[in-house]
């Protein structure tokens, strides 16, 4: 433990610190733009140049520069003023003076440092370098004449990523941050990218233009999109949400979010459903609330209720909608809306054990039927870590591409109790195995042969469970806590013939199964569940109401209203209590806050925020045959309904996934 | 240099090149450069790499060869890493050309000592012959590039034509090597200056005399 002098106080850094994290610690601000901290060290900004004794005697890079026992680091000494404001001097010689036209504007690093440690003033009267428009995608808008070139992107991509795409071509002044041929940026963190520029190079594409930071209220949230429940912060102004920001969350999502978390936001202004429907003569008609709430009393089910849930729906929903069911006296509920039926008895044998953090831990890796790049990209990640500290990677499924170095096993589910001798040897000698199982291989019932991986391959020990199952959907463990799991799966649903099914935006179910049943969808948009609907009661998007929602390691977490339902939408809970008076029962509750209390009591861990205790993990039964021919995902982009409503989301299906080209806007 | 880009990726450039491959010599000095590295760090030899194949590149065209985009992706697939990465070094070494190059490709150097030496009037003869700076003349013989130093400023000014350094140079020197070019002769190489061998003072010495015929230590008289 170096002991540093840092102005004066004296203070202990740990063993392997920088100077700057030395300064950090002891509570001075260090300006930088190449340096961050999740990613490896460039040292070519000069931003965080500090006096350091002993030394040469002159201005040091603190970040490039280890900490050692005995230093006396300045950071106000006039030797250091001078330094930074030299080095802002040289980064503004190139940099345009197009604040008031860039996007970054009231959010940007050099903005902000410049105001705090430049001069103010330029004395340089000659003629500013250009650098001509890089083509980088459709999320990523470049003006590459603002790059300081801190490389922070390039790193990004190659190392967190894994993705080498960006580059810099050419040197010294004439040094510019490209893609390849200027191709698009073709992977599902890419946007990250933009987060990290600290300056106005790499802007949002879809928000170019549409507000500046300080008009917008800023609300905590979770990303819905997959099933990692990433923190987000929806930025809105008005009535509408216009971006949505990663928060960083070192247990979740770290500071990364994918693209379509990111970019579904112009979907919830799409294709919404802001009225009632009824169906009549076979067509979908516009309703009010009366007619619509005397359609569904006229349904009179009776105990013939069954509820779906959707993707994205929150706990409260859910719980309310088993309330309202329950009060009906029925308890079909289903969260797993194409057929999945595993057995749910224990929810540790369905969750993902070893944490998101806990996996990069795991020296030796099985991935059995999962796209990780599609169904959880903030988790790959996370695997990319695993395998560049030296942790060996193997797949069970069809191809695809890995950001990491890995091995596939082929498609035969049968690998799993008689695995090749490279992946044997490396389980056997493992400290920390793991396995992650997703929604391909849940389909083919391989969980129990899974469960014996875990137990014949000691998955399980002190500090230590390797057992993972990787859902997609955002409501997935949330819904199993509730109850949302028949024993048949949706099938039980269909066997029951409801007279009333309950449709939680649930978008995915093949509701030709239930077609002598009146399917009452509440839901926010318009699309597959709301074509099948014969009443469509127009409810709030994960933006425009509070929720817990649990995650796929079983993470309670809570998320915030940022603004209103459009139109005569109303929250879900209150049109499920709406119908308990329509259908003369009652749930129990009159107020969110009653709502919630009474999920809690209910299900106690849905009121504690982090994660839930499933108990321990149940044995499972060996031999498994069949093979996994597909992922459930086909399109990364157009997973849900909102992502599909979105126009970001359906060009970067078009272009990225399918080729389509698009001529670019004349400016 | 704010010349440089890469040669625009069109079908006809693909059509050309795109079956590049290394030819069984410069194979096999790649395979020699990559086994200087240990195992998995193969990609170190991507300099080398590039060079041969610039120059096998200008074998094929009678040139100093050039670095099309088929090629440095064949040597990005050559030594298994991004090609990102190998399109960042090729942009980054100027003696890497990125565009095609005439026959003799003339690069003068403008740095301080030959500069003072006169490289100006170099670079003007240069231009009296029809040459510019970052370009071919049209009967593709002549590529001029202003470049910065080349470690001959003992004999400076200096122009370094394909692989060949021709020092000590006047205009009229300059010319006679050019004209020798054209007419596909093989000037000597090095000094053009005739009363000079190599770098040795031209006439008498005028420094460190007492060593002329033993050892002589003159840390004595600082």
């Amino acid at each position: 433990m170096p002991k540093v002098t840092v102005d004066g106080v004296e203070l202990e850094v740990p063993q392997g610190a920088t100077v700057l994290q030395a300064c950090e610690l002891a509570g001075k601000e260090i300006p930088r733009f190449c340096y961050h901290e999740r990613l490896s060290i460039a040292g070519n900004c000069r931003m965080c140049l500090v006096e350091v004794a002993p030394g040469p005697p002159k201005p040091q890079a603190s970040c490039a520069l280890p900490a050692t026992d005995g230093q006396v680091i300045k950071t106000d000494s006039p030797m250091v003023k001078a330094a930074r404001e030299g080095v802002m001097e040289f980064l503004l010689i190139n940099h345009p003076l197009d604040c008031p036209i860039c996007d970054q504007g009231g959010e940007c690093d050099l903005q902000d440092q410049s105001v705090a440690y430049g001069r103010g003033a330029s004395r340089f009267h000659e003629e500013k370098r250009a650098v001509t428009e890089k083509y980088m995608g459709p999320l990523i808008k470049t003006t590459m004449t603002r790059c300081i070139q801190c490389t922070r992107c390039v790193r990004f991509s190659e190392e967190v990523a894994g993705v080498d795409e960006i580059g810099a071509l050419y040197r010294g002044e004439n040094m510019q941050i490209t893609t390849y041929l200027e191709k698009a940026a073709k992977h599902e963190l890419s946007a990250n990218v933009i987060d990290l520029c600290p300056v106005g190079a790499l802007t949002s594409g879809p928000y170019a233009f549409e507000a500046r930071p300080w008009e917008l209220k800023k609300t905590l949230s979770i990303d819905v999109s997959d099933a990692l429940g990433s923190n987000i912060r929806l930025d809105s102004r008005g009535r509408e949400v216009l971006r949505i920001l990663p928060r960083i969350n070192d247990d979740v999502n770290e500071e990364w979010l994918s693209d379509k978390g990111r970019y579904m936001v112009d979907g919830l202004t799409r294709r919404r459903l802001d009225k009632p429907w009824l169906r009549r003569d076979g067509k979908l008609v516009a309703a009010t609330w009366d007619e619509a709430f005397a359609a569904v009393a006229k349904i009179n089910p009776g105990s013939s209720v069954a509820v779906v849930a959707g993707d994205m729906v929150d706990c409260e929903t859910m719980f309310a909608a088993k309330a309202l069911a329950g009060a009906l006296g029925s308890t079909q509920l289903e969260g797993r809306q194409t057929g999945l039926d595993y057995d749910c008895s224990s929810l540790a044998a369905v969750n993902f054990n070893s944490g998101f953090a806990g996996i990069e831990e795991a020296d030796a890796l099985l991935i059995v039927g999962s796209h990780v790049r599609w169904e959880a990209a903030v988790l790959n990640a996370r695997l990319r870590k695993v395998a560049k500290k030296g942790g060996k990677v193997f797949l069970i499924g069809p191809e695809w591409e890995t950001t990491f170095p890995a091995t596939f096993l082929g498609t035969d589910l049968s690998v799993l109790g008689n695995l090749p001798k490279e992946a044997a040897d490396t389980f056997a000698k493992a400290e920390r195995p793991a396995l992650i199982m997703g929604g391909a291989a849940l389909g083919k019932g391989a969980l129990d042969a899974c469960l014996a991986f875990a137990a014949a391959n000691r998955l399980v020990k002190d500090g230590w469970n390797g057992f993972n199952v990787l859902h997609m959907a955002a409501a997935r463990m949330g819904g199993l806590m509730l109850g949302y799991a028949q024993k048949g799966g949706i099938a039980d649903l269909v066997a029951a013939k409801p007279k009333m099914l309950i449709s939680l935006g649930a978008d995915e179910v093949d509701y030709t199964r239930f077609a002598d049943s009146m399917i009452v969808y509440i839901g926010h948009h318009g699309d597959k569940g709301a074509h099948a609907a014969d009443v469509i009661l127009p409810a709030a998007a994960f933006s425009e109401k509070p929720g817990a929602y649990v995650n796929t390691e079983g993470r309670v977490q809570f998320a915030d209203k940022a603004v209103f339902a459009p139109g005569d939408a109303r929250e879900d809970w209150t049109i499920l209590r709406a119908m308990a008076d329509a259908l003369g029962v009652t749930v129990g509750f009159d107020s969110f806050d009653q709502l919630r209390a009474a999920m809690i009591a209910a299900v106690p861990a849905l009121g504690r925020e982090g994660l839930a205790e499933y108990g321990a993990l149940p044995k499972g039964k060996a031999g498994i045959s069949g093979s996994i021919e597909a992922y459930p995902i086909k399109d990364f982009y157009l997973t849900n309904a909102i992502a599909r409503a979105s126009e970001t989301m359906q060009r970067c299906s078009a272009e990225l996934l399918h080729g389509e080209t698009f001529a670019e806007a004349a400016e | 240099m704010a010349d440089r880009h890469l040669e625009a990726d069109t079908p006809e450039l693909r059509a050309r090149w795109g079956g590049f491959s290394f030819a069984p010599a410069w194979e096999a000095k790649a395979k020699t450069a990559i086994a200087k590295y240990p195992d998995g760090r193969q990609r170190s030899a991507v300099m080398a790499l590039l060079d041969f194949a610039q120059r096998q590149v200008g074998e094929e065209t009678g040139t100093q060869g050039w670095l099309p985009i088929p090629v440095m992706e064949y040597v990005a697939k050559y030594l298994d890493m991004p090609i990102i990465r190998v399109v960042e070094v090729a942009s980054f070494y100027t003696m890497y050309n990125l565009v095609p190059v005439g026959k003799f490709h003339v690069q003068v150097c403008g740095t301080t000592p030959c500069m003072l030496r006169g490289s100006d009037d170099i670079l003007a003869a240069c231009k009296k012959r029809g040459m510019h700076k970052g370009h071919t003349t049209d009967d593709g013989m002549w590529t001029l590039t202003e470049v910065e130093c080349m470690g001959n400023c003992s004999s400076a000014p200096m122009v370094q034509i394909n692989d060949g350094n021709y020092e000590d140079l006047t205009v009229d020197r300059f010319d006679a090597v050019l004209d020798a070019l054209a007419a596909g002769q093989t000037p000597k190489e090095g000094t053009q200056d005739p009363a000079r061998h190599t770098v040795e003072p031209v006439g008498a010495l005028s420094t460190l005399q007492a060593m002329v015929s033993e050892n002589h230590d003159y840390r004595g008289e600082w």
